[in-house]
C-alpha cells in the first residue's frame, strides 16, 4: 500500500463504527452447510424423540435422572446415551478421512474439571442445558427456556471475552 | 421395540452434533468469541435444530399421545424463578470454559479424546452433588427436572 493508502486505511480505523472495529468472521472455520445440516439431524431427532416417546430430548436431564435412581426409569435413558456413544464409531464408518475437522481442544485439566462441574450443576439447577432448553424450549416456545438461554449465551459470551481479551 | 427406537434417536442426535461441529469445543468458543475471529456456524446448528423441532412440537401439541401411544411428558413448570437462571449463568460460564455442553462432551469421550473424559466425570460429580443437595434438602432443587 503506497503512502496515501495507509493514511486512509489509518483514518478509517479512526472513523468506523466500534462494531466494525471488533467483528471478525472466522472464514477458515466457517462451516454453514455442514452446520445446518448437523442441525437438521439435531431437531430430527428431538422431533422424533417428542413425536414417538413422547418426551422432550434433554441430554442434561437424560443423563441427571440417572443419578436420581428412580425405578423403572432407568432403561430408556441408558439406550438413548448408548446411541450417543456409538455415535463417533459409525459416523466414521461412513465418512471420509479426514471429513470432520479434528477437534480444538484449549482447555487444561484444570480448566476441564471446574466446567465439567460447573456444567453439571448448572445444567441439573437450571433444568436444562443447550439440547432441553436451546433446542426443545425454543421450538416449543418455552418462555422459561427463552430466559435459560439467553442466560446460558451472555454467560458463555462473557466467560470467553473475559477468557481470551482481559 | 422402544429400547431400539431410543438407541436409533441418540445414534441420530449424536451424528448430528459430530456433523454440526458442537463436538469440536474450538468451534463452540470460536462463536461465543464475538470479540475475536468470530465463527458463526452455531447459529447454523440452532436454525437448522429450531426449525425441525418447531413443527414437530406444534404437530405434538395438536395430540393427546405420542405416535407411539406415550403419554406427553412436557415440563409442568411455568414461573422464571432464580434457580432457572442461576442454573443456566452456571451452565454458561462453564460452557464458555471448555466449549463442552452435556450431549457433544459425551459423544467426544466415545471418540476416545481423554480431555472429554475427563471433562464427563466432572460433569457427572456435579449432576451428583445436585442430587444430594436436594436430598439433603429433603426435596428437588427444582419442580421440573424433565427438560
Amino acid at each position: 500500500m503506497d503512502g496515501a493508502g495507509d493514511a486512509v486505511h489509518a483514518l478509517y480505523q479512526q472513523v468506523r463504527p466500534p462494531m466494525a472495529r471488533t467483528m471478525t468472521i472466522d472464514w477458515l472455520h466457517f462451516t454453514p452447510w455442514l452446520s445446518l445440516a448437523g442441525g437438521l439431524l439435531i431437531g430430527g431427532a428431538a422431533a422424533l424423540f417428542i413425536l414417538l416417546n413422547g418426551r422432550v430430548l434433554g441430554i442434561s436431564g437424560i443423563l441427571g435422572g440417572l443419578l436420581a435412581r428412580r425405578p423403572g426409569d432407568a432403561g430408556w435413558r441408558i439406550a438413548f446415551l448408548l446411541g450417543l456413544a456409538a455415535a463417533p464409531a459409525t459416523f466414521w464408518l461412513a465418512a471420509p478421512a479426514g471429513f470432520l475437522a479434528e477437534p480444538r481442544i484449549e482447555a487444561g485439566w484444570g480448566t476441564l474439571v471446574l466446567a465439567g462441574l460447573l456444567v453439571g450443576f448448572g445444567t441439573r439447577y437450571g433444568s436444562g442445558c443447550t439440547s432441553g432448553h436451546g433446542v426443545c424450549g425454543i421450538s416449543r416456545l418455552s418462555p422459561r427456556s427463552l430466559v435459560a438461554t439467553a442466560a446460558f449465551m451472555a454467560a458463555g459470551f462473557l466467560t470467553v471475552y473475559l477468557l481470551r481479551h482481559v | 421395540m422402544n429400547r431400539l427406537i431410543e438407541f436409533a434417536i441418540g445414534l441420530l442426535f449424536g451424528w448430528g452434533l459430530l456433523l454440526s461441529g458442537m463436538t469440536d469445543p474450538g468451534k463452540v468458543q470460536g462463536f461465543l468469541d464475538l470479540a475475536g475471529a468470530w465463527d458463526p456456524s452455531l447459529a447454523f446448528v440452532m436454525g437448522g435444530a429450531v426449525l425441525v423441532g418447531f413443527f414437530a412440537f406444534a404437530l405434538a401439541a395438536r395430540r393427546s399421545r405420542s405416535f407411539l401411544g406415550h403419554p406427553f411428558q412436557l415440563p409442568a413448570a411455568r414461573e422464571i424463578d432464580r434457580p432457572l437462571v442461576l442454573g443456566a449463568l452456571i451452565f454458561g460460564v462453564g460452557w464458555g470454559l471448555a466449549g463442552f455442553c452435556p450431549g457433544p462432551a459425551l459423544v467426544a469421550t466415545a471418540a476416545g479424546y481423554p480431555e472429554a473424559l475427563v471433562f464427563v466425570a466432572a460433569m457427572l460429580a456435579g449432576m451428583a452433588a445436585f442430587e444430594g443437595l436436594g436430598r439433603l434438602r429433603g426435596r428437588a432443587l427444582t419442580a421440573d427436572p424433565a427438560s
